[in-house]
């Protein structure tokens, strides 16, 4: 743009001035905002910058994927908040996929009982607010479960007590070959769906890549456990007395009930949401199109396959995508039952040992904005590739 | 006889639904034995199948009725909506045993074993749900710490709003222009000053003790009252042609959109302090209702923009044809279509509202779900948390499936009538 034409042309000027004020409105606000916050901080005789983060955060952590203890840094402790988040964003988005697909195919059954459990689950789940359903999971469900010495048992390896559940943990050696063996899979994968669809186009021959994937799926990690070294062994929970009356688990891994709670309200709510958008998916594909599949003289898991699944797909991912950003903000309520997740131990004891409201707050909300918006522009990017492309 | 097992026939229909119904009612009595008797007559079976033997006698007799163009038409009734095949069959006795295994129990908990007369935990001696607790607490589950002296207050300011809002619906056209002014301008400035008191020899209640189930109706309907005006000029600010207009109309809905509630909430309250002039001091709930606000704002400038991308062009050429200028074009002719048009969406926003107000208890303030926690806590009634947040999920749940019930069939009627 050029600014002469800007300052000459009279049109122009109509466009210019508006502009002007509202960027001057927002430099003002800022450099107002800014100018208070640096006389108070001068007031308590703080000074603003991210040094603290290498200091000592002489806090403890209830629960964490990496190494932590009260001797590491506030960065530490920050990463340790932020896999957390991401652990229970990741179980509860599982779930709630699976529930979520299941009962929006339900509520579209043709059988009438199917049909009615679905649609009640969905609008009693959907009309309570989630924190609710968190406290509700956490501080009624959960903490009716039963002690250590009268655990619920699975099977001698795994143990439901109010204290968490319990379950064998697995101890391997030479992981990196079995994760290489997976990658090497994946690999192959795509190699043979890609020869297979070069086949099938060019000289029309079927090649069964689906089976030969699945085959290779579990054939090459089996193989790194014949010949690659790689074992594999659990370690089992084992119930030990403490003291004459305190009873516990001792080895195998926990999940914590904090963990429990959490990922069941996220999922059960989303799951809602996401049955709904299957639903919509579902019947917004046309009848006709089934038929006309049919009439070519396709089998019923072709129409399926090429024919629903691609369009439905493109109506279901797009808001279900914003469920799966929802869930990712929501498992914020975690700072109300005490789940050390990137608010509670970043903007809750972190904040409270330093006092630096304004950095750390910051630091918080640009994470969850850095996560939404790759996350959405990932599904941009997405939707523009499988997004019919018209003539 | 022509009896074949495998393919039930029309011509054997008395013999295949006595099978059938004797193969059933086996399956059911042993579910409900088990269920509630305590006693397993297949015991004698090993475990697992004794364990599932009432699906497999279930399936049995299922399979057995399961005659098309029976002539029976409540058989072809049940064949059609439970019993189309075996997979459907296995389905609908998962889901009635599920039913007769907990729907019972359930039952037995809320109401028969329930204990309803009392004031005291010790009144509570059935093994069923303590619902004196509820009624002890209601009053404070209600209105918070504000005194019950001054409760009509609160009750005041709502029926006010309720009557006013019945109105709009009621009155004829010429007046609901005024209503709507009198919402968004004057009655947030008598409601406030009826709720806080301290003029006209009201008492003053400072908002710390203000709470309960009103506390998420103030909260919500400020935020929302507010939050209406600030949507509209974002969406039509993401919808301009100047690119700096545009570009931080962008950049402010999707920082909110971007992060949740509780940080913003957090920033409320400890990060907005610092950027206020030193000595000044604003109210907890203010900072809450602003911050609020400025969340869904942005939520409902997308709703908005929903509404103004879904209005063909030829309205816009039209009023420009007209000679209107930007603002007489928005204000007489397409926001009033757009928002007609976004009235479920606007409706979806407040319900998304109402259920994301639990929480500010983050900052200390205690509306239903807060006063719960608080009231669980309290030694004399400890072991009381089922029956408080089942009591405060029924009252959510009452109010937000009337609002999405309504949000649905105004879907419903718009759509016809375009």
């Amino acid at each position: 743009m050029n600014l002469k034409t800007f300052s000459l042309d009279l049109k122009n000027k109509k466009r210019l001035i508006p502009q002007v004020l509202t960027l001057l409105f927002i430099v003002l606000l800022i450099s107002y905002f800014t100018f208070n916050a640096q006389v108070n901080m001068d007031n308590r005789g703080i000074a603003f910058g991210f040094g603290f983060l290498t200091q000592e955060a002489s806090f403890d952590i209830g629960f964490s994927l990496i190494d932590y203890d009260g001797s590491r840094s506030y960065a530490r402790a920050f990463l340790v908040g932020l896999l957390n988040t991401l652990l229970v964003s990741v179980i509860g988005i599982i779930i709630a996929t699976l529930i979520g697909v299941t009962v929006g195919i339900g509520r579209l059954s043709s059988n009438y009982l199917v049909a009615k459990f679905a649609e009640v689950y969905v609008e009693i789940f959907r009309n309570i607010p989630l924190l609710l359903q968190l406290f509700f999971w956490y501080f009624a469900a959960l903490r009716a479960l039963p002690l250590p010495e009268q655990a619920m048992n699975f099977n001698d390896i795994s143990y439901l007590t109010v204290k968490g559940w319990y379950v064998p943990k697995f101890i391997w050696t030479n992981f990196s070959i079995f994760i290489y063996s997976v990658i090497a899979a994946f690999i192959a994968i795509i190699f043979v769906s890609k020869h297979a669809k070069k086949q099938r186009e060019e000289f029309g021959k079927h090649i069964p890549s689906f089976y030969i994937g699945i085959t290779l799926l579990f054939a090459l990690p089996f193989l790194s456990f014949l010949i690659g070294g790689v074992e594999l062994e659990f370690e089992i929970p084992v119930l030990k007395q403490m003291s004459a009356t305190i009873f516990n688990f001792r080895g195998g891994v926990s999940i914590i009930p904090e963990l429990m709670a959490l990922a069941m309200a996220l999922s059960m709510y989303t799951a809602t949401f996401i049955a709904e958008n299957v639903r919509a998916g579902i019947l917004g594909v046309g009848k006709g199109q089934k038929e006309a599949a049919a009439s070519i003289g396709l089998t019923k898991a072709q129409i399926l396959k090429l024919v629903v699944l691609p369009q439905a797909l493109r109506i279901i991912i797009p808001p279900t995508t914003n469920q799966y950003l929802n869930l990712t903000k929501n498992s914020s309520l975690a700072a109300a039952i005490a789940y050390p997740d990137i608010v509670l131990v970043f903007a809750g004891t972190a904040l409270m040992q330093t006092g630096r409201a304004i950095e750390i707050v910051s630091i918080t909300m640009g994470t969850y904005l850095l996560l939404s918006l790759s996350i959405s522009s990932f599904m941009n990017w997405y939707n523009q590739s499988v997004a019919i492309k018209e003539k | 006889m022509n009896l074949i097992i495998l393919k039930p026939n029309k011509e054997n229909l008395q013999t295949y639904l006595v099978l059938g119904i004797v193969f059933l009612s086996i399956g059911f009595i042993d579910i409900i034995s088990n269920s509630f008797l305590n006693f397993n007559i297949t015991g004698f079976l090993p475990s697992i199948i004794s364990y599932l033997s009432p699906l497999i006698l279930g399936i049995l007799g299922l399979h057995f009725i399961r005659i098309e163009y029976s002539g029976n038409k409540t058989l072809d009734q049940i064949n059609k909506n439970l019993n189309s095949s075996n997979i459907n069959a296995i389905l609908s006795l998962i889901v009635i045993f599920i039913l007769i295994k907990y729907v019972p129990s359930l039952l037995n908990w809320a109401f028969f074993d329930a204990n309803f007369l009392g004031n005291t935990k010790e009144d509570c001696t059935g093994n069923g749900a303590c619902w004196v607790f509820v009624k002890v607490w209601f009053n404070r589950f209600m209105y918070g710490m504000y005194p019950d002296a001054e409760q009509w207050r609160i009750n005041t300011s709502f029926l006010v709003l309720f009557g006013s809002i019945v109105s709009i619906f009621v009155l004829p056209n010429k007046f609901k222009k005024y209503i709507i002014l009198f919402l968004l301008f004057i009655f947030p400035i008598i409601a406030l000053n009826l709720i806080s008191g301290g003029i006209f020899g009201l008492k003053w209640i400072e908002t710390g003790a203000w709470g309960g189930l009103s506390l998420t109706f103030i909260v919500s309907a400020f935020a929302l009252i507010f939050c209406f005006p600030i949507g509209v000029f974002l969406a039509l600010g993401r919808r301009s042609d100047l690119p700096a207009i545009k570009y931080s109309s962008i950049g402010f809905i999707e920082l909110w959109r971007g992060v949740p509630l509780i940080t913003v909430l957090f920033m409320s309250a400890v990060m907005f302090p610092m950027f206020l002039p030193d000595g000044t001091y604003m109210d907890k709930l203010m900072r809450v209702i602003i911050a609020i606000t400025l969340f869904e704002a942005a939520y409902m400038a997308e709703v908005v923009r929903g509404g103004l991308q879904a209005l063909p062009r030829g309205q816009y050429d039209a009023a420009k044809s007209l000679g209107m200028g930007y603002w007489r074009m928005h204000f007489l002719i397409i926001m009033p279509q757009a928002l007609k048009l976004v009235i479920p969406g606007i409706a979806n926003t407040f319900l998304a509202l109402v259920k994301d107000t639990p929480l500010i208890f983050v900052v200390g303030l205690l509306e239903l779900a807060g006063m719960i926690g608080l009231a669980k806590t309290n030694p004399e009634w400890l072991g009381m948390a089922t029956e408080g947040y089942v009591f405060a999920a029924f009252v959510f749940w009452i109010i937000c499936f009337s609002m999405s019930r309504y949000s649905q069939n105004l879907e419903k009627k718009l759509s016809t009538e375009r």
